[in-house]
């Protein structure tokens, strides 16, 4: 039984949100409807694929308060490179080096200099968010080359079809769950974060996995950025401020403890959702903004407060 | 004589395990009374009694006349009992006059009465004879002897009739030791009964006057400090029957399998031999292994080793402390037991699927009996000594021919001690495996042991075979004291 809860406790939580916002009649017209659930997907697809490498960090017992930064940082330079005249075959993979990059800066200080994850990311994000606005001027930079706007939209808003963005995002969760669930560095991963003084006294080599780690969730937030770039079609370096907190959040909805050595992809997904269906569902019944800022607030403390009961009952 | 403070029979148990089974004591004002015993012997679950942090289970404790029961440190230190902990207990952030004062600073309406809080703190470093540190400055800037004085002073705020010091000495030159005993002396002079903990023998034979000597958590002596060798003492701290707790066997040797490096001389462990490392705590046993380990730097060691290294030369290492180094409480038995050979394990590209974990580790749970369902199951649900078992199944697995075991038994029951006893035992004569055992607790060391190296100061300080030890020897040996 609690196996069962400890599985799908996320999606009892998703399927929750959904029946609430379908139980007015004049909303649920709408919010269950195929348009709908394809505008959740797609707002989930930046915030999904920056929590994918957050889930990597976060399990390993780090956290990355740069997210946000790293993610508006990609857009820019993107938007720039597009500008310049590249094609997109030579932007994408630039823009996922450089967010790979910011990872690693993070990853070695964090595991070489043996500094605190969280003041050394908490400097990242002043670092990248400065940069950002630097490289654009201060201002957004506008580009005419097409060549990922479709990402994350599809011709017609009413066919099954869902934006390539989705689909690439559905590809790497599955790809990183594997990852994690069923590879030597996968589980090293998680033995770091359940103790690191043992990983290392069981000769795991602790600083490279970690500066790996960084790396590697790096790269997430620089794809996730040029998400950002298409649904903006502009590169705006005040974009995503905060986002770093949204990621943190479906993380930790997802079942992760901070404190490391636990957490799932599957689990990560769900709570992305259940942050997209509640801002979605809020919108649509009306609520203010400050509302379901309060909501998704309480969200994250109910989620975590259920983990740590179900955490206690085991015998 | 009549006595500040008696107490009488007093037991108590943690579980299975009884730390104390009848204790007596007895102590005069105005006299520092020495306590005696091994690691392990039941003194800091007594010293804890007398300052309220535990309550014993049975017994009676008598504090000038009248009963003594107090219900937690601050109840203690109302009925005038105070205990300077060997881990300072000092803010090192504050300033002298706060730390002295913590938890009692003289206030009015929630403001701290500064001026009022610097004249007791000087009031009592005076009467330590250190009034001249400055009162302003935060006490991590003082030497560990300085910080130690306020701690004491911190003490006597409260007027102790009653002072409890766990090895004050521990971390003291010389010459700090020689003020400290001044200290001791002045407040001596004014009637204070001091409770002296240590394991210098000569160092306590200066200070105190009487003695109390605990062995296996019961009173086996106790007297004047003057009209008693040295010798006698030391027959008093171990002498016991070796019970038939630990397997017999015969020892065949083979080639030399590995070498320590430290201080003192280097120690070769062959196979199939038991090798055991004695000494106090802070002996610098843990260390030499840590060191020959690779886990941390040191100059002594040549070839720089890293533990990745000695896994890979089939070297293992199991840590004293399970649950801050030896093992990943909150993921499973499987996991735990293969972590070091991961690489191994997969054989395609780093891909490894859970099943060949399980399969890997599901045989260790009937080979060493560890109870438990399944091998996914955390290793934190675990007793301690199935959790030892988990942490000493995976060096086997490995496998390892060379064990490096840092106190293998701490913490677990008696029934799981014999378990690992035996199962040490047979990897050594079947196995041929060669083994290195430190343990605190000598009846181990005696009973499972070819040959058993003594360290003290950092270094080792002798080597010889089980047979030609006796245990009094073996502690002179561990203490330091020549000949």
């Amino acid at each position: 039984m609690n196996k069962v809860l400890a599985k799908f406790g996320p999606f009892l939580g998703l399927l929750l949100v959904i029946v609430l916002f379908s139980i007015p009649g004049e909303v649920r017209e709408y919010f269950l409807s195929v348009p709908n659930f394809k505008i959740i997907l797609t707002q989930t697809v930046i915030v999904a694929l920056a929590a994918l490498g957050m889930t990597l960090i976060i399990v390993s017992g780090g956290i990355d308060l740069s997210a946000g930064s790293v993610i508006a940082l990609s857009s820019v330079i993107g938007a720039l490179c597009l500008k310049a005249g590249w094609s997109a075959w030579l932007m994408v993979p630039a823009v996922i080096a450089c967010g790979a990059f910011l990872g690693a800066l993070n990853g070695t200080a964090i595991a070489g200099l043996r500094m605190t994850p969280f003041i050394i990311t908490l400097g990242m994000m002043g670092i990248a968010r400065g940069a950002g606005k630097w490289m654009a001027n201060n201002e957004t930079v506008n580009y005419t080359n097409p060549a990922i706007n479709g990402w994350m939209t599809t011709a017609d808003p009413f066919d099954f079809s869902m934006p390539p963005g989705a689909w690439v995002t559905v590809a790497l969760a599955i790809a990183v769950a594997v990852f994690m669930q069923r590879t030597v560095f996968g589980r090293q991963i998680f033995a770091i974060g359940s103790n690191e003084a043992t990983a290392r006294l069981c000769g795991v080599n602790t600083v490279l996995t970690k500066a790996l780690i960084y790396t590697l969730a790096g790269a997430f937030f620089g794809l996730a950025g040029l998400m950002q770039l298409a649904r903006l079609r502009q590169g705006d370096p005040t974009v995503a401020i905060g986002l770093e907190l949204d990621i943190i959040a479906a993380v930790i909805i997802g079942g992760a403890s901070l404190s490391g050595g636990s957490g799932s992809i599957l689990g990560t997904m769900v709570g992305a959702l259940i942050m997209s269906v509640l801002r979605n569902g809020s919108q649509q019944m009306g609520w203010p903004t400050y509302f379901q800022e309060i909501m998704i607030g309480v969200v994250i403390i109910v989620a975590v407060f259920l983990d740590r009961l179900r955490a206690q009952r085991r015998p | 004589m009549s006595s500040r403070l008696r107490l009488a029979g007093i037991e108590k148990s943690f579980g299975a395990t009884r730390a104390l089974g009848g204790v007596s004591l007895e102590i005069a004002p105005g006299e520092v009374h020495a306590l005696i015993g091994e690691n392990g012997a039941g003194k800091s679950t007594l010293m804890k009694i007398l300052s309220g942090v535990i309550q014993p289970d049975a017994g009676t404790m008598t504090l000038e006349g009248r009963a003594y029961r107090p219900a937690d440190t601050l109840d203690a230190r109302r009925h005038g009992v105070a205990m300077i902990y060997q881990e300072l207990s000092l803010a090192p952030h504050l300033n002298v006059w706060e730390n002295i004062g913590l938890g009692a600073l003289p206030s009015r309406l929630g403001w701290v009465d500064r001026r009022a809080a610097r004249q007791r703190a000087r009031g009592a470093l005076a009467r330590l004879a250190h009034e001249h540190l400055d009162l302003e400055r935060p006490v991590a800037e003082f030497s560990i002897a300085e910080q130690q004085i306020i701690e004491i002073a911190r003490a006597l705020l409260s007027n102790p009739r009653v002072l409890i010091m766990d090895e004050p000495t521990s971390s003291l030159t010389q010459a700090d030791t020689r003020k400290l005993f001044e200290v001791i002396a002045q407040l001596r002079a004014e009637g204070v009964s001091i409770i002296y903990i240590s394991h210098f023998l000569e160092e306590v034979r200066e200070v105190a006057q009487r003695y109390t000597v605990l062995k296996d958590g019961q009173t086996v002596g106790s007297g004047d400090m003057a009209a008693t060798p040295q010798s006698e003492i030391l027959q008093m701290m171990v002498d016991r029957d070796v019970s038939d707790l630990y397997p017999k066997r015969r020892a065949t040797l083979g080639e030399a399998r590995f070498t320590l490096e430290g201080e003192g001389g280097p120690l070769t462990v062959r196979a199939g031999e038991i090798l055991g490392i004695a000494g106090l705590i802070g002996a610098g046993r843990t260390e030499l292994l840590r060191a020959n380990f690779g886990l941390d730097p040191s100059g002594q060691v040549s070839g720089k080793p890293t533990p990745r290294k000695r896994w890979r030369e089939r070297v293992g290492f199991l840590s004293e402390d399970r649950k801050e180094e030896g093992l990943m409480l909150g993921l499973s038995i499987a996991e735990n037991i293969g972590l070091t050979k991961y690489p191994k394990l997969s054989r395609v590209a780093g891909y490894l699927p859970p099943r060949r974990l399980s399969v890997m580790a599901e045989p260790w749970l009937g080979t060493l009996g560890i109870k438990a369902r399944v091998s996914e199951q955390a290793v934190g649900d675990l007793s301690g000594g199935n959790q030892q078992k988990v942490a000493l199944a995976r060096l086997l697995e490995h496998p390892a021919e060379v064990l490096l075991l840092d106190e293998p038994t701490r913490g677990i029951d008696v029934g799981s001690k014999a378990q690992l006893y035996e199962v040490i035992a047979e990897l050594a004569a079947k196995e041929g495996k060669a083994i290195i055992v430190i343990s605190s607790y000598l009846p181990e060391l005696f009973g499972l042991c070819d040959r058993i190296a003594v360290m003290h100061g950092g270094a080792v300080v002798a080597c010889k075979p089980t047979a030609e030890w006796t245990e009094p020897d073996l502690m002179r040996a561990a203490l330091g004291v020549s000949g």
